[in-house]
């Protein structure tokens, strides 16, 4: 497993309790699980997700991401109807350990309220709550 | 006590290790208002030998072949087993491990219920197998869970002709969860009345028993068809698998998921258990099975191996969110019957059948000419229902007493059919064993 | 260290059934035909299943060789804590086979069965008078099996009392069949941390039991393999709010003679027969988990019961308030003749000195091996012990690594990971039947490969070399499953 300092968190995302990272890209925000969730559950075997149409608040579960031993909830950390999911992740669910911020991606959301944004963690400050925890 | 390896030495020599006076103060973290004060009052102990005796006594005490002839079938057969099944299956190795959680010490067992898997699929004409269940009861009602989990509706129908006795463990399934178990009714051909499905929405699932509780075989396909045009799914239950060595398979003709008893398939019936819960679905439900799941990989060599797989469903991982409860399965039955069915083989079992079909045949043309009407006149498999007339229960007895037990009494079960018994016919059954049966209830 | 018992054996390559085999072939003797053929309805016939057809020694040789890979309680010591791999007596093999026992049919009249009713209305009763309960039912066929039916008698119960309940307790240190059982009845599982000690606190419990608690689940002793110290007053208060203590029983191969459970605030207990009463566990089944009752729940235990009259036994389904049946006909019989089997074989002291043993065996464990791995617990412990990976992870050197390396000494690992509240934990449950010199052996090369994991890691990473596959990929298990040939 990495150590702290060997994480990668972009800084132009933000993250969630639970691990989930989110991006605004245009009028929809993709959001998937940051490299220390993906990390610590290793190799993701299998990914549940939602159905495009299906609405959810925040802090609400809309996946479930499997390795061979661990089953994690994923929480949506925006507000809003899911508009896209990966189908990719259906046949390569690998691509959540591979790429977590590229190909690896889980849903896209026609966020209700864009400010939510605002409340989820920067880079730097998911990483000094990872210190503390340490 | 020759199975406890312990000298007075030892015991000495590991309490001072350990650091306490006597066995007594091991348990010194117990508390005293917890304790059992005098002894259990239990028998014992026996020496082998006064053990024999007393368990051969017991064993006397049941009724069994060759002195009887055990007409009953009702989700409990007696087939031949041949002795290289019951000698293979008595290998230490498969009967003193546990279940295979660490892969490479237990290839033996995982290898032997990949290919019980595979072996399923084929008989049932399925995709997917699990490991085991309990039984043919339990395999029914996970099923039925399963389908509710699937598409998220709470109704099942259930066939009236399903084994009245998995019917209730369905029923004792569902009473805490508020799910809602519709029973359908049968017609007087012995098959499942279809028409009440019109009137019934949401449902999760139907389930048909074939051959069904009476013997006959059910119309799948038709029923399938009704229960798909629903957005249910369609189960099938059964409990003598030999028939689909005869038979077209459940999947061949619609079944979402098939579930069953598989204690016909080399394992004996041991006054009912341990039997062999079979379970197998289409692959879109594989994530939803219950239970446990054997899956082939390859080892770090790129060696073929096999694996316990897909465990997140289950409680270990899961928890209070598992598709299931179910931690072991029954997998030295599901071992048995692998290794009955590669000894019958296909040409095998495909003869066992017909022998099965055909001394069932026999019987019962032999009954309708000595006089008795067989109640259902629908095709079936090894049973049949036949009506005595309203004194046979006199003759019924006085054949107990000759060792010879007429079938299974179904008033108990379904009063509307006093006088009516349940027969059993399979390969153990000689044709002069059915003329003195025949010869007997006449008289 | 004397010579390893680990070696390299004689493990022959077999490929799967229907890699072998030609159309033809024969492992079977059909009775003979004595009666005409009666050909089935065309639309009704299918084609047979396509098996392959194989010689007897074709099969004898292909079970053969696969037993070889396997490991049992009979090959060597099998310490798997919660699982309780004691020695399985082959006499009781021998009694479940006897021709009336295991040919019986369910549902031949009481007077043809006798010998069958006797000896589950006498197994019953042993096991009440071994745990202290009052009544027992033999028909859960396994552990988890047990579980579901002690959830549905508490369901039952509350039911007849006019007002269901919402909650049952569970202690974090549970398995996981225990939450997955609660569930099925419909029942919230309310989780609740084991104390400093490992064990459960009353004020812990006091925080979380109320009028809407439908019970607590103890496992007892618990899988940290301590004894709950508090459960006298911690029963007493879920009585007092009306709720029902249930114990999972997994564990009782600790106490036997020593506590009955019924008599320190214990409603309802399954049993495993495969762990506690020697009953093999087949490779994963089949087991059998009597439940356990006091009085008070009495009523609602599946039907149908052995009852006695005047000497003879009969089935009796005179239980209006059972809450069913949970297999369709009386349980693992087959199952439940071994246990018997091994009760009578033992008598009240040898199952008693049984439990002392396991409980001797698991402390001097505990004992010598508390330098080499680390003790999170440090405490008297019961039939087994939980140790950790937490000195070994300075080396990066994890349970699993420690686990696959044992085998190549020739011991079957420890349960891993189990309980989750010991982060890489290690649980060593002996069983009474290992002799001193067998533990000194298991207990030797597990301060070997400790020494390995300091020096010389990649053997670890590597291990096991000496079974029949090394490590599997069990990640591509997953992704792509293939579950059948």
């Amino acid at each position: 497993m990495k150590e702290i300092s060997e994480l990668i968190l972009p800084d132009d995302l933000r993250y969630a309790e639970d691990h989930e990272w989110a991006r605004v890209e245009g009028d929809r925000v993709r959001v998937g699980l940051d490299d220390y969730a993906q990390d610590q559950l290793g190799d993701i075997v299998f990914v549940e997700l939602p159905q495009p149409g299906d609405t959810f608040e925040k802090g609400q579960e809309f996946a479930t991401v499997e390795s061979v031993k661990a089953v994690v909830e994923c929480y949506l950390p925006v507000s809003g109807e899911i508009v896209a999911v990966n189908k990719q992740l259906e046949d390569s669910p690998e691509l959540m350990n591979e790429s977590s911020y590229g190909d690896g991606w889980m849903v896209e959301v026609n966020p209700k309220d864009l400010s939510e944004m605002d409340t989820l963690m920067t880079s730097t400050e998911n990483l000094e709550r990872l210190k503390g925890a340490e | 006590m020759r199975y406890l390896p312990h000298t007075n030495e030892d015991i000495a020599s590991m309490l001072q290790a350990v650091g306490v006076k006597d066995l007594d103060a091991l348990f010194s973290t117990v508390p005293e208002d917890c304790r059992l004060n005098g002894d259990l009052d239990l028998p014992g102990p026996l020496s082998e030998w006064e053990l024999n005796h007393h368990m051969e006594t017991l064993s006397s005490m049941m009724a069994v072949g060759p002195e009887y002839k055990v007409y009953i079938g009702a989700g409990s057969y007696e087939h031949f087993i041949p002795a290289s099944v019951s000698y293979l299956l008595g290998r230490s190795e498969f009967v003193t491990s546990y279940t295979p959680y660490q892969p490479e010490m237990s290839q033996g067992t995982l290898q032997a219920i990949y290919e019980y898997q595979t072996l399923i699929t084929r008989l049932l004409g399925m995709e997917v197998a699990t490991a085991s269940h309990y039984d043919g009861a339990t395999a029914l009602a996970e099923s039925l869970l399963m389908a509710i989990r699937s598409t998220k509706r709470t109704k099942v129908a259930v066939s009236s002709l399903i084994h009245p006795l998995y019917r209730r463990v369905v029923r004792t399934y569902f009473e805490p969860t508020g799910y809602e178990v519709l029973e359908l009714p049968y017609l007087k051909e012995g098959v499942t009345d279809l028409a009440g499905l019109k009137e019934i929405n949401d449902l999760a699932a139907v389930a048909i028993q074939s051959p069904n509780f009476f013997g006959c075989i059910e119309e799948l396909q038709e029923t399938a068809q009704e229960a798909h045009d629903k957005g249910a799914l369609f189960v099938v239950s059964f409990t003598e698998a030999i028939a689909y060595g005869l038979l077209k398979n459940p999947g061949g003709q619609g079944a979402d998921i098939v579930c069953g008893e598989g204690q016909s398939l080399g394992i004996p019936r041991a006054f009912g258990g341990p039997g062999l819960g079979i379970l197998a679905s289409k692959k879109k439900f594989m994530r939803s099975l219950p239970g446990r799941l054997v899956g082939q990989t390859k080892d770090l060599d790129g060696k073929r191996g096999f694996v316990l797989t897909l465990a997140t469903r289950e409680q270990h991982i899961r928890r209070e969110k598992a598709t299931s409860n179910i931690c072991t399965n029954n997998s030295l039955c599901a071992l048995a019957a692998a290794m009955y069915m590669a000894s019958l083989g296909g040409t095998g079992m495909r003869e066992l059948a017909c022998l099965n079909h055909d001394k069932t045949e026999y019987l019962k043309a032999e009954l309708m000419g000595a006089g008795f009407r067989i109640s259902f006149e629908r095709p079936t498999f090894n049973e049949f229902v036949v009506k005595f007339p309203p004194s046979f229960e006199d003759t019924y007895n006085r054949l107990l007493e000759k060792g010879i037990v007429a079938g299974l009494p179904l008033a108990p079960y379904y009063p509307e059919l006093a006088d009516h018994y349940l027969l059993c016919v399979t390969e153990i059954i000689s044709r002069e064993d059915m003329d003195t049966l025949v010869r007997e209830v006449k008289s | 260290m004397k010579e390893l018992l680990g070696t390299k054996g004689l493990l022959l390559n077999e490929p799967l059934l229907w890699e072998k085999g030609k159309k033809g072939r024969r492992g079977f003797s059909l009775p003979p035909r004595d009666v005409g053929s009666f050909p089935v309805e065309k639309e009704l016939a299918g084609e047979g299943p396509d098996f392959p057809d194989l010689s007897e020694i074709d099969v004898v040789r292909h079970y053969t060789r696969l037993s070889q890979w396997n490991f049992g309680v009979d090959t060597g010591m099998y310490p798997l804590g919660s699982c309780t791999m004691k020695y399985n007596p082959k006499t009781n093999e021998k009694q479940a086979g006897l021709p009336g026992l295991s040919g019986g049919h369910p549902l031949l009249p009481a007077s043809l069965s006798q010998g069958g009713l006797r000896l589950m209305f006498e197994l019953e009763k042993h096991l009440a008078e071994i745990t202290g309960m009052d009544a027992t039912t033999l028909q859960p066929a396994a552990g988890a099996h047990g579980d579901l039916t002690g959830m549905l008698l508490i369901h039952a119960f509350h039911k007849s009392k006019g007002a269901q309940r919402s909650k049952i307790i569970i202690p974090d240190t549970a398995h996981g069949t225990n939450p997955a059982s609660a569930v099925l009845c419909g029942y919230k599982p309310v989780p609740v941390s084991s104390n400093e000690k490992g064990i459960l606190s009353v004020e812990a419990i006091s925080q979380v039991v109320d009028e809407d608690t439908a019970g607590i689940m103890i496992t007892n002793p618990n899988t940290l393999g301590l004894f709950e110290e508090n459960i006298t007053e911690i029963a007493r208060m879920v009585h007092s709010k009306g709720g029902l203590v249930y114990c999972d029983g997994a564990n009782l191969n600790a106490v036997m003679g020593v506590v009955k459970m019924g008599e320190i605030g214990v409603d309802v207990m399954h049993l495993n027969l495969h762990k506690t009463f020697s009953t093999p566990h087949g490779g994963g089944g089949p087991g059998s988990g009597p439940v356990c009752v006091k009085n008070h729940l009495e009523p609602f235990l599946p039907a149908p019961r052995v009852v006695e009259e005047g000497g003879r036994y009969v089935l009796s389904e005179d239980y209006p308030e059972s809450v069913g049946k949970v297999l369709a006909f009386y349980g693992n019989f087959g199952v439940m003749v071994k246990a018997y089997s091994y009760i009578l074989s033992m008598g009240p002291e040898n199952l008693k000195k049984a439990s002392q043993l396991a409980v001797l065996n698991a402390n001097y464990v505990k004992e010598k091996l508390k330098g080499t791995l680390h003790l999170p617990y440090d405490r008297p412990c019961m039939h087994e012990c939980v140790f950790s990976d937490k000195y070994q992870m300075t080396n990066k050197v994890a349970t699993l690594d420690m686990a696959k390396r044992l085998m190549d000494y020739g011991f079957h690992p420890p349960t891993v990971y189990f309980p989750l509240v010991v982060h890489g934990a290690i649980m060593v449950e002996p069983t009474e039947t290992e002799s001193m010199e067998d533990l000194d052996q298991f207990i030797e090369a597990f301060k070997a490969v400790a020494k390995e994991a300091q020096e010389d890691p990649d053997l670890l990473y590597e291990a096991p070399r000496n079974c029949k596959v090394r490590r599997l990929d069990e990640t591509t298990a997953a992704r792509k499953p293939c579950l059948a040939g």
